[in-house]
Formats: structure tokens, C-alpha cells, sequence
């Protein structure tokens, strides 16, 4: 599948959880399918941390330009694009297209930097929707996301129920516990002390704080993975031969080789300060705070139906944290599949091809097509 | 246990309308029936991957679980009914899980095989654990590590302070009201708390 990316510009303000606002911003998406005659068939789905609109296929000319999640969606994928209109959006604040921290603030002329907006879920979600309603989508047959993404398809059952008919949330949880922001807030600490941050203005320096970004990619990518898949892996190989080099400093074993590559990569095209935005605004994502900790009755307005997936392996978004999700779910009576699968991936399992879970995802959406008029 | 009769017979136990939940509920063809013909709503429990799927494709509500970690889940008295067909014979607490049982549902329904029925009594006075359709596995093999018979389960159900509402054996699609311990291969009650 060849695909497109498209833009659409918003010049009307946006008013933001936090109170402040944003007016004459951009939004990177894409879309796969027909919308057909009722418009009963589109599919959003919202991206993680450092994903994008590009969800699925590929660019033409471009070799490995595979979307994030190109075995999930597509033609005759468990989100069959033959079926289903399918979109992407790249949310506000991140750094692939749409408006974000390393563009011009359209008031002063001067870079956002850390003057950007603080965004929220459900100030992403609020943004989706001025977006589906330019495409002409009331309804979506199904909001989909993993991790951050899940918090989002979550929110859209809150924040717009009528507009939400399933809900497919995956590998997500109700809010991030103590140890989650505590590795996010790490990581945001390794960009801002880097020297060349500048407290979040490096663009006018015309440089990168390369050292924090690696440094939050490394440790985002420990907890992305089980302890189990980094010791086959890994295990305790040494990067060079079998002689020990007694180094400090040098690279000996495997992981640190890997982590250190991973890092590097991330450095080139991730923006410092995305990366401040998105791990905030999974920090403060927390729909049962406004009911007094209660997710049971922040859930109760929702309609939609839901599935819900989590992996065994997965600890930074563990299994009980999706069936917290799911309790809440049934404690209203509302429609809720839950599967738990058995996949030795950690968190990185919900990008990952395991035939259980995108059984269970295409039986799913297969149902959903089977109630939209032929 | 999914054959037509049998599950008509058991559906038959449940109310009209009621909210369900079905532990164990295999492919998910008990709720579908309820959900189909009874007005009934609700969601079964699975920990087979095969079986959860199976419920999802029939668009029966489905949640993973092993229900010998319990039923924290759920809250006391949230269902109306709840279902252990053909589940309990397979659960190590068997005993936490009909309080369980008992607990979330203000009727509980459980069907098992029943050991007691005559084919297996005599088997085992030829001094051999009975093979048969009902029950068609070696002593060695069985998935049923809890073997009991219908008497077995009218002691245990006093012990929990249970009152049985109903009880029946189910052969060959047909309830036996008379001689169940001995006529039935499969042993039905339907419960709630004292």
C-alpha cells in the first residue's frame, strides 16, 4: 500500500486543558480506504510517544518506510483497510509535520521551544475531532491505540461518546503509576540538564541536546522490553571477543552497545522538547481524578463498546493495569472483551507480530464490519 | 456439555433478562443462546487463548482470566446469575469458588460430571476408573482433578451454607429427577446463599 501524507491547517483557537490556547497550527495525518456512502466506517488511531501519523504502508520510492504499525493495518490486515477508513494523525506538539515546539509561535514570530503549550490527552483528542469533523466523520466505527495511544482511544469515549462506537485499547492504563513517572520524569531530566537544552531554546543555538535524548531513549527502551527477551537477547555477551577489557568507560557488553545504538538513532530525529510534551501528558492523563480517584464512575458516561489487550510480559504497562480498566468497565454494565496474552515481548509486544493477539484484534474488527451496512 | 438439549436445559434456569456471568464459558455458545433467545446480557470468563478468541469472533464478551486467582474483579452480588458449567472440576479452590460463586451472584448454576452415575460405579468395582463418553479420559490425562458426585456436592454445598433451589441430573440431554446420583452423568444445581 502506497500512502500519502496530507496536512490540514486549523487558523481558530484551541482551548487547552491547562486554560492557555493554540490558534494557526497544522496537523500531519494520513488515510487508507474509502469513507463509504453513510460514513459509518472510519477508524482512528492514535499514536504513542514517538510514532506518528504514519501508521501503515509505505512511501513511494522510499525502502523500509513501513508505518508503526503496518501489521496491524492494511489491505487484508486484522484492520482491513478494504473495509475500514482508516486515519492517522499526528498529534499536536510531537515533531513529524504537525505544529510543535520547533516551529514559529504565530504571535511573536520567535521559535515555541519551551514556550509551546502544554498538551494533554485530551487536548489531542479535542484536536482530533476539529480534524474528523473536517473530514466530514460524525462517528468513528472504532478509536484504536496502544500505550498512549490506548489513553487516548480511552478518552474519546469520555470526551465524545456519541462519536465512539468501539473502543480498542492496548497495552494502556487508567493513569501512570509513582514508578512510571518516575522514569519519565528521569528522562526528562537527562534532556534538560544536557548543556546544549538551553532551557529549551537550543534551536536559535543551532544545536541538539543529543546527550539527554539518547540518554531518555535508553532508559525508555529498558522498560519497553522484559527482562527475559533482553537476556536472550543480550544475556552477558561482550561486544568484542571473550577477553574482559576492564574498561569503565568503553562498551563491553552487548546491551550497552544496543542501548547506545538505539539512543543515537533516537537523538537524530526526536525533538527534545516532544519529548517533554508527550511523557507529560502521559503523566497527567487521569480521567477518574475529577471523580475522586473513582475510574468506575469517570467511565460511567461512556457507550462505546471495548476490547481491551494486554501483554503478561509487559510491566510498564502490566496486565493489572488493564484490568483495573476493565473493572471499571463492568462495574457500568458496559461492553467489554478483554484478552491477556501470553507473549514474552514486554511493553514492545503491542507493535510486535504475535498471531494470538492479532487474531483476537481482526475477529474484533471483523464483528465491527459486520455491523456496517453492506 | 454443549450439546443443544444440555445447554437448553441449563438455560432454562436462568430468568429471562437476567445479567450473567459465565465462568468458564468455553467458545461462548451458553451466552450467546442466553444472549440470543433468553434477553439476557453479560460476559464469560476464559483463560484458554482458543476459547477467548472463539467468544470474540461470536461477539460474546469475554474476559481473560484464571479464575484460580478468584474473583477480585468482580463486586458482591453484580450479576444476577452466575454460571460454572462444567468449570469447577477443573479449578484447584473449588471450594473458594463456589463461595465465589455465591458471592458475586445472587443465583449461582453449576453443572459437573457426575461421578457417581452407575457405568462409573461400575467401573470402578471392576477395579478400573471409569473411561467414558461423559468422561472420556485416563486416570492419568484427566483435566478433572476434582471428581464428585452429585451427594458429594449437596454435602458441600450445606458446608457452605448454600440453599439449593433446584437440583437435577442432565442424561443424555433429559433431566433425571429421580435417582440422580445414580441415573445422571452430569449433575446440575442451582443456588444461592442462606
Amino acid at each position: 500500500m502506497i500512502v500519502q501524507p496530507q496536512a490540514m491547517d486549523f487558523a481558530d483557537s484551541l482551548s487547552l486543558q491547562s486554560g492557555a490556547s493554540i490558534r494557526d497550527y497544522r496537523l500531519a495525518y494520513e488515510t487508507y480506504g474509502t469513507l463509504n456512502a453513510d460514513r459509518s466506517n472510519a477508524v482512528l488511531i492514535c499514536h504513542a510517544l514517538n510514532a506518528s501519523h504514519h501508521v501503515a504502508g509505505v512511501y513511494e520510492g522510499q525502502d523500509r518506510s513501513e508505518g508503526w504499525w503496518d501489521s496491524m493495518i492494511g489491505p487484508g490486515k486484522p484492520v482491513d483497510t478494504d473495509r475500514f477508513f482508516v486515519i492517522g494523525i499526528n498529534n499536536l506538539g510531537s515533531c513529524f509535520g504537525s505544529t510543535g515546539p520547533m516551529h514559529d509561535h504565530p504571535e511573536t514570530g520567535r521559535v515555541y521551544g519551551a514556550h509551546f503549550p502544554v498538551v494533554t490527552v485530551e487536548d489531542w483528542v479535542n484536536a482530533q475531532a476539529r480534524l474528523l469533523d473536517r473530514l466530514g466523520v460524525t462517528q468513528l466505527a472504532a478509536v484504536m491505540g496502544g500505550s498512549l495511544g490506548g489513553m487516548q482511544a480511552l478518552s474519546w469515549t469520555l470526551q465524545y461518546p456519541e462519536r465512539v462506537r468501539h473502543a480498542v485499547v492496548i497495552a494502556s492504563a487508567p493513569n501512570l503509576n509513582a514508578e512510571n513517572i518516575a522514569f519519565n520524569e528521569v528522562a526528562r531530566r537527562a534532556i534538560v540538564t544536557d548543556p546544549d537544552f538551553h532551557d529549551g531554546f537550543f534551536y536559535e543555538h543551532d544545536v541538539i541536546p543529543r546527550r539527554g535524548l539518547r540518554i531518555a531513549r535508553m532508559i525508555g527502551h529498558i522498560t519497553y522490553l522484559s527482562d527475559d527477551v533482553m537476556n536472550e537477547k543480550f544475556g552477558r555477551q561482550l561486544r568484542e571477543g571473550l577477553e574482559l577489557k576492564y574498561s569503565t568507560q568503553d562498551i563491553e557488553f552487548q546491551i550497552e552497545s544496543y542501548l547506545r545504538h538505539q539512543g543515537d538513532k533516537f537523538s537524530e530525529y526526536f525533538d527534545a522538547n516532544t519529548y517533554l510534551l508527550i511523557t507529560r501528558a502521559l503523566d497527567y492523563f487521569d480521567p477518574a481524578r475529577r471523580h475522586d480517584g473513582n475510574l468506575a464512575k469517570a467511565l460511567a458516561v461512556a457507550t462505546a463498546r471495548f476490547l481491551l489487550v494486554s501483554f503478561t510480559t509487559d510491566w510498564r504497562f502490566s496486565p493489572k493495569r488493564s484490568r483495573e480498566i476493565v473493572k471499571a468497565l463492568l462495574d457500568n454494565d458496559h461492553e467489554v472483551s478483554y484478552a491477556e496474552i501470553d507473549a514474552p515481548h514486554g511493553h514492545d509486544a503491542f507493535l510486535l507480530e504475535d498471531a494470538r493477539y492479532l487474531a483476537v484484534v481482526r475477529s474484533y474488527f471483523d464483528r465491527i464490519a459486520k455491523e456496517l451496512a453492506p | 456439555m454443549s450439546d443443544r438439549t444440555t445447554l437448553q436445559s441449563i438455560a432454562r434456569l436462568v430468568p429471562r433478562g437476567s445479567r450473567v456471568l459465565d465462568l468458564g464459558c468455553g467458545e461462548g455458545a451458553l451466552l450467546d443462546l442466553l444472549q440470543r433467545e433468553h434477553g439476557c446480557s453479560g460476559y464469560g470468563v476464559e483463560i484458554a487463548d482458543a476459547n477467548v478468541l472463539a467468544c470474540v469472533k461470536r461477539g460474546v464478551n469475554v474476559i481473560q482470566l484464571n479464575l484460580d486467582e478468584g474473583l477480585s474483579m468482580f463486586d458482591d452480588d453484580s450479576f444476577d446469575v452466575v454460571l460454572q458449567i462444567d468449570t469447577l472440576q477443573h479449578l484447584r479452590n473449588a471450594e473458594v469458588m463456589l463461595r465465589e460463586t455465591a458471592r458475586v451472584g445472587k443465583l449461582g448454576i453449576v453443572a459437573f460430571p457426575n461421578f457417581a452415575h452407575w457405568p462409573n460405579r461400575l467401573s470402578v468395582l471392576r477395579g478400573r476408573m471409569p473411561v467414558t463418553k461423559r468422561l472420556p479420559y485416563q486416570w492419568y490425562d484427566t483435566p478433572n482433578i476434582r471428581v464428585g458426585t452429585f451427594k458429594d456436592f449437596e454435602v458441600l454445598a450445606t458446608r457452605n451454607r448454600l440453599s439449593i433451589l433446584d437440583a437435577f441430573g442432565l442424561q443424555d440431554g433429559r433431566e433425571r429427577r429421580f435417582l440422580p446420583n445414580l441415573t445422571a452423568s452430569t449433575a446440575v444445581f442451582k443456588f444461592e446463599r442462606a
